[in-house]
């Protein structure tokens, strides 16, 4: 499985045609105490750069973009209840949505770990 | 991902050189996520916005508010001039206890709020701090000659709250008298690591509390010594907002403005009996005027259920009438849900009325509550 990054602090993990969709953890240390995440609806369609997901913190409404195009097949239940898990775990359990890919070579335009981890350092 | 609901105070200051405040290397120092904030570089968290908030409301926290405006008006025509100028009382004032008033326009809108106090060398006044160089332009307008108006731009302001705030600061401070002897809105001159203060028993969060005006020079010798007390933690901008939130206190610039009244706004009580009966100050035919015959809309508190917040410009409806807009709102760590403040139309403005907050597309329940949200606990 591979794993591509944003320059708006998203990720994404590739499992055959599926990707899931989360904040880094550099992103919920700039957001701060999570409060709520507003998740996608299933069969949602989205394009690359549509904000289906809001995360929010005590602070702001942070929107959180597709970083490819996609159909929502799954958003993560878990965040009902435990919103924090986006802070605790935001690059494993604190996913919040999976797509199922309609063009894969939109991946290309992304980071891998490295540039990422150097993209955040200019910051 | 990006910030795209966050509210921006930082808009205005993005065009002009952002200031640092005397304890900008303290912050710093002490891993505080700086941002700009009223044309300043101020600590918005520390450990966290929730941990803090909940650490002020068990413990005492330490705030930076240098940033507001601390202002001294001085003269014997002192009094009479600061009459004409704010719906204050100073005939009844008894020296050395602060006082909530409001800078209003001609027309009764909210110019800043303000606390005010008698001291021997004159009127003390701190104002909001993305206000106060308007304020010092509107009183420097509006008082007569004889009376002087110092900017006292070289003094830094702190707040120490929570219900461990006075045994902190009794165990470091002298003075004639004990400062746990101050009672809520009493204040008096003092000496903390060996400078003088001016302290009172005031503050912004609904907890027991001090404030301590004090020379920038000696702000790190003092914050460094509140914080080695063991009650006491530097808290950010962040928990200082969702705390002054939940006590129902309103923001200036947010709640308050130009556009709000004092009884819109349900500040009626900084209007005393006198005043209410003279009129004489900025706008005081309309505010005497709501005060006899009420007002069409009126600031409230709203609770929503579950757990996404309606932020600041929400508009609010009763059934599908629209009926008001939110001014501030967001997560009270206290009670687990949302809140907000809204300005409301007075026919669903009574506790207990259902409402609905619009918030991206959605409609979300809220119902009126009685404000503060959670009680206040100052020292009386």
């Amino acid at each position: 499985m591979t794993r591509y990054f944003t320059q708006d602090h998203e990720w994404i993990e590739i499992d055959g045609q599926t990707g899931t969709v989360g904040i880094t953890d550099y992103a919920q240390s700039q957001l701060g105490d999570i409060t709520f995440v507003e998740l996608p609806e299933p069969g949602t369609t989205v394009r690359k750069g549509d904000a289906p997901c809001v995360v929010d913190s005590v602070k702001a409404a942070s929107d959180v973009y597709a970083p490819v195009s996609g159909t929502v097949s799954e958003s993560n239940a878990a965040l009902a209840d435990e919103p924090e898990l986006v802070n605790t775990s935001a690059e494993v359990g604190g996913w919040l949505f999976r797509l199922t890919l309609s063009d894969p070579t939109e991946l290309g335009g992304l980071m891998d770990r490295a540039a990422y981890d150097a993209f955040v350092e200019g910051l | 991902m990006s910030d795209t609901y966050e509210n921006s105070d930082e808009t205005l200051a993005d065009e002009l050189e952002v200031l640092t405040l005397p304890l900008d290397a303290w912050h710093r120092a002490q891993g505080a996520r700086m941002v700009q904030f009223a044309g300043y570089w101020m600590p918005v968290q520390y450990d966290g916005i929730i941990a803090e908030h909940v650490w002020t409301r068990a413990h005492a926290g330490l705030f930076d508010v240098s940033h507001m405006g601390q202002l001294l008006v001085s003269g014997d025509a002192a009094a009479a001039a600061l009459e004409t100028v704010l719906p204050i009382d100073l005939a009844n004032l008894a020296p050395a206890a602060p006082r909530y008033s409001l800078l209003l326009d001609d027309a009764g809108g909210i110019l800043d709020d303000l606390m005010l106090t008698r001291r021997n060398d004159g009127f003390y006044l701190v104002v909001n701090g993305a206000t106060k160089w308007d304020d010092i332009g509107h009183l420097r307008e509006a008082l007569p000659d004889d009376v002087t108006l110092n900017h006292l731009a070289d003094h830094a302001l702190l707040a120490l709250q929570g219900p461990a705030a006075a045994a902190a600061l009794e165990r470091v401070a002298t003075g004639d008298r004990a400062v746990a002897d101050l009672r809520f809105m009493q204040g008096g001159p003092f000496t903390l690591a060996g400078v003088p203060v001016w302290i009172s028993r005031s503050g912004y969060t609904g907890e027991d509390g001090f404030e301590i005006s004090l020379p920038a020079d000696a702000a790190a010798a003092v914050a460094d010594l509140l914080c080695a007390q063991p009650e006491v933690k530097p808290i950010g901008l962040g928990a200082r907002d969702s705390l002054r939130l939940e006590a129902g206190l309103p923001l200036y610039g947010h709640d308050l403005s130009p556009e709000t009244s004092p009884v819109e706004a349900g500040l009626g009580f900084a209007i005393n009996r006198r005043r209410r009966a003279t009129g004489g100050f900025p706008g005081a035919e309309r505010v005497l005027s709501e005060l006899a015959h009420g007002v069409g809309r009126q600031r409230i508190g709203l609770a929503l259920e579950g757990r996404q917040a309606a932020r600041e410009g929400a508009k609010v409806y009763h059934e599908n009438k629209l009926v008001g807009e939110v001014t501030s709102g967001g997560f009270s760590p206290s009670l687990g849900h949302p809140i907000a403040l809204a300005y409301c139309a007075s026919a669903h403005a009574a506790p207990g009325t259902q409402l609905e907050i619009e918030v991206r597309g959605k409609r979300l329940p809220a119902r009126v509550v009685s404000l503060p949200f959670v009680p206040h606990r100052y020292h009386r």
